[in-house]
């Protein structure tokens, strides 16, 4: 397709290659594959994130013997273990604020998808953003490259407990996980929630793994493990006999099972289907989807697992722009903010503000529920959710109270991510840009061309007449457009793009 | 209200059900006299006790010489322990426990967990919550299936059949076709629905139909009609909220069973509901934090139940109490302790079978500390096995159905 774009489609490229549009009085006349080629390779080096390094890691494990010496007190150790949660915490945000830049957009949005799909969460601060930046750096490279170097990872071998798989005593977790939720996958497929119908447990196998696979790959994954320089093998902990995994034998080391996996075409479909799910439609019951699906995945294994590819003939296909793929995805707590922030150019003054909002809606960056990520689509919404969705807005723009609690979990060491701060959620927007953008609009238009920007989808009468109601035209113009925004981010309709 | 009569006015003519739109709540059904589904009129309260809390000094084995040799600054001396065998007894932070269990009303499950398990308190409570193996990971949490089991065919959708006591909903009470309800109270809820796009939109209809938007709206419906029903069910109430005569502790989990209480006096209908406090992650200083927390919980369920007895519910009121896991059975060096497996479970309620629930009587035996799992203590009873008897002998549901497999009763209740 060589044809420009049109301003809708644009938008919702935006919103689904990235945290979605900035206003702008020009159109972006370039042919679509142009556009979608800016965002493949937007010409900018990848730039780790970094907040700390390996010196300021508090080793808790000392700092509590320092305790049991009565060499600080309790209060003391408290603060020195929550030093490693605040280092967390400023990775978090500095991440969620990249987002919102739209710098790298695309990037940064596959980065999500990697971290939900190699969900991992750690408490040393050092391993966690080891971790994030190496999702980051192949977030848009080759699949292959990027599971074997989370793999690697320190907190992922953590997380799964390979310290502890060796020879003689192998523990199963990583290779399983390995397997069934990175690579060959094992779930059936999921009627859409809403829908009455009995769920299916999920099946052993369907991925074309049997437990004996998984019994045999933990032997070859033994020996994998870390130390505080990074990955290391440990020769003497591994079980180098002979294996046979997916029907092949042979003293296989863990690089040996990647590869295996690679070798799969189940592993193209799994990874193929998950990102379908993500940027196209979470509905993929359906022939048109299946279809679909099956050409993008044969197509990623053909050409060696290239994630650049397969972005770029998703985002190009006439597909991807029908009218029931767009508005139609339900935004995730991260895409929400990081949506509301790059539109306004909105800054929120305390990190803490974040986290909170983060925990409330369900989704705290660096710290995903377990190994298999959010669940995501409709399981983000609930009675509670969706209620503080529709007041984010008059919170973040208005300084409206924040009246809701989030949970705490229980553990000791995430405690203060449900704290909201001190005083209401402060952020600053930048109206007069934004404002700015629509300087060429007359006053009676606004409220459409600002829905039409702001909401992937048409309003309905009854939604339009609730926008209406908000409006005093006596007001100011630049008031006026405030409180639209406010009252259109507050829409149902907003929570999807 | 115009709505409502042109509603009421089609239902009459059309002399059907058919035409009200599913998400047309209860509220709006019970207007319009169509009625709810006949529950069971019992009610099951779960208290999550969320950090991992300490089982070996919540349900203390004070003859074993193993438990006061792995826990030399922590182990509770014999003569402070609240007996209730010759082998075990309460902590005595849970003095007001031990006067329901000498009433009859407790029932101690020792030993519950789960084969392979997990030490990570998220994991551990997602394992709970949605009833999984440790080796599944389910989008939806047990009492949300069994609301969408209770709301299936014909029934109608009554997301606060499921209430969880706070202003974020659990896994636990998620389900496939119908999520429960959060509410810290219904005057709070109802007034977060009654303010600007909420109340305006509860009616609308999204432009396109089709997909997500139409699930939110549907959402948004139930979430205003429920709100609305709870509130107008606890408003009317002979004794209006916050004015109960039952003095509760106040504390968190005093006010939250404060507020249960009173909707179940309210008549409102709902089977389950759902509290958690948190506060048990204890490795460092356990003993006077552990205490603290113990003794508000037990002040709290005391109050709670002498409600119950004194309005005559407490045959038809249970309520289960559980940890995502107990500790390790050696303190560690910060007098504290460290994650473990298996837990004790507690039963509060009257209508525990005859001689299951006695002074005396537990329901089985407790720990082995002689056969340890590398530290650990073993499960005997499977946390499923509790919530099967539960779906079925207390609810009344399928609990095959909604475990997704068959797990042997208890014969409990």
């Amino acid at each position: 397709m060589s044809r420009a774009i049109s301003q809708q489609h644009l938008q919702h490229l935006h919103w689904r290659a990235g945290f979605g549009p900035t206003p702008s009085p020009k159109p972006d006349t370039r042919p679509l594959n142009q556009v979608v080629r800016g965002l493949i390779r937007p010409g900018t080096l990848f730039a780790p994130l970094t907040v700390v390094d390996s010196a300021q890691v508090v080793n808790v494990k000392a700092i509590r013997e320092m305790f049991i010496q009565g060499m600080i007190d309790r209060d003391a150790l408290k603060a020195r273990i929550n030093e490693n949660t605040g280092h967390i915490r400023e990775l978090n945000t500095l991440w969620l604020n990249r987002m919102s830049s739209g710098e790298d957009a695309l990037r940064e949005k596959m980065a999500l998808f990697w971290h939900g799909h190699f969900a991992c969460r750690v408490l040393n601060p050092v391993a966690v953003q080891q971790y994030l930046n190496t999702i980051r750096q192949h977030a848009l490279g080759n699949f292959g490259d990027l599971l074997m170097a989370v793999s690697k990872e320190p907190a992922m071998l953590q997380f799964l407990n390979n310290q502890q798989n060796r020879k003689n005593a192998p523990n199963e977790n990583f290779a399983r996980e390995v397997m069934e939720l990175f690579t060959l996958g094992d779930e059936a497929p999921q009627p859409p929630k809403g829908e009455f119908q009995r769920r299916q447990l999920p099946l052993r196998g369907l991925g074309g793994y049997t437990e004996a696979d998984v019994k045999e790959a933990a032997r070859a994954f033994t020996g994998w493990g870390f130390n505080a320089g990074g990955f290391v093998f440990r020769q003497q902990q591994h079980d180098d006999g002979l294996k046979t995994i997916l029907g092949q034998t042979g003293a296989f080391s863990g690089e040996d099972v990647i590869r295996l996996l690679l070798e799969k075409k189940e592993t193209a479909r799994f990874i193929t289907t998950k990102l379908y799910r993500f940027l196209v439609n979470d509905d993929t019951g359906n022939v048109p989807a299946q279809t679909r699906i099956t050409a993008l995945a044969n197509r990623f294994y053909a050409n060696h697992y290239d994630i650049a590819d397969l972005l770029e003939t998703i985002l190009t296909a006439d597909w991807f722009y029908d009218p029931a793929n767009v508005g139609n995805h339900i935004k995730s707590p991260v895409e929400l903010v990081a949506g509301m922030g790059r539109t306004l150019g909105l800054r929120v003054e305390q990190q803490q503000s974040l986290l909170f909002i983060q925990r409330t809606l369900g989704q705290i960056l660096l710290y995903p529920p377990n190994v298999a990520g959010w669940p995501g689509g409709r399981n983000w919404i609930d009675s509670s959710s969706l209620l503080f969705r529709m007041k984010l807005p008059d919170v973040l723009l208005k300084a409206a109270p924040v009246l809701v609690q989030p949970k705490d979990d229980g553990d000791v060491n995430t405690e203060a991510l449900a704290r909201t701060g001190k005083g209401p959620l402060r952020a600053t927007v930048d109206w007069a840009a934004f404002e700015a953008n629509f300087a060429d609009v007359p006053t009676e238009k606004l409220p459409d061309e600002l829905a039409a920007f702001l909401v992937q989808q048409p309003l309905g009468t009854a939604q339009r007449a609730e926008v209406m109601k908000r409006i005093d035209p006596g007001k100011p113009r630049s008031e006026q457009i405030r409180t639209l925004t406010a009252t259109l981010m507050a829409l149902p309709e907003y929570q999807l793009c | 209200m115009k709505r409502r009569n042109f509603l009421a006015k089609s239902v009459l003519t059309t002399a059907g059900t058919m035409l009200i739109p599913n998400f047309l709540k209860a509220y709006e059904r019970n207007q319009l006299g169509l009625g709810v589904v006949p529950s069971t009129g019992k009610t099951l309260v779960m208290v999550q006790l969320s950090g991992g809390n300490d089982g070996l000094n919540t349900v203390v084995p004070y003859r074993n010489d193993i438990y006061y040799r792995e826990r030399p600054t922590l182990a509770i001396p014999a003569p402070n322990v609240l007996k209730i065998n010759d082998e075990i007894g309460f902590n005595p932070a849970l003095a007001s426990l031990k006067s329901l269990y000498d009433d009859g009303l407790v029932t101690v499950i020792n030993n519950v967990g789960y084969p392979n398990p997990d030490r990570s308190h998220f994991r551990s409570m997602d394992i709970w919550q949605t009833a999984s193996g440790a080796d599944q990971y389910l989008p939806t949490g047990w009492v949300g299936r069994y609301l969408d089991a209770a709301c299936a065919g014909a029934a109608p959708r009554q997301p606060y059949k499921a209430i969880e006591v706070d202003d974020t909903l659990s896994l636990v009470l998620k389900g496939n076709s119908l999520n429960g309800l959060a509410m810290l109270n219904p005057q709070k809820l109802f007034n977060q629905t009654q303010n600007g796009l909420v109340k305006g939109l509860a009616n609308a209809h999204p432009a396109q139909p089709e997909g997500n938007a139409t699930y939110l709206y549907k959402t948004l419906a139930e979430t205003v009609s429920s709100a609305a029903y709870v509130y107008a069910k606890s408003a009317r109430m002979a004794r209006p909220v916050g004015t109960t005569n039952h003095t509760y502790p106040a504390t968190e989990l005093g006010n939250r069973l404060k507020t249960v209480a009173e909707l179940i006096q309210s008549g409102v209908g709902t089977s389950v509901y759902y509290i958690s406090i948190a506060g048990f992650d204890t490795h460092i200083n356990q003993a006077g934090q552990q205490e603290r927390l113990l003794r508000h919980y037990a002040e709290a369920v005391k109050a709670f139940m002498d409600e119950m007895k004194a309005t005559n519910r407490h045959n038809d009121v249970l309520l289960m109490t559980f940890s995502e896991f107990g500790r390790r059975v050696k303190e560690n060096a910060s007098r504290g302790t460290d994650h473990g497996t298996a837990n004790s479970v507690f039963l509060v309620g009257g209508g525990l079978k005859p001689g299951q629930g006695g002074p005396g009587d537990l329901f089985n035996q407790a720990p082995d500390l002689t056969n340890l799992d590398d530290g650990d203590l073993r499960h005997t009873i499977d946390f499923r096995r509790i919530y099967a008897t539960l779906l079925r002998q207390w609810l009344n549901a399928n609990d095959v159905a909604i475990l997704g497999r068959k797990f042997e009763l208890l014969g409990l209740v």
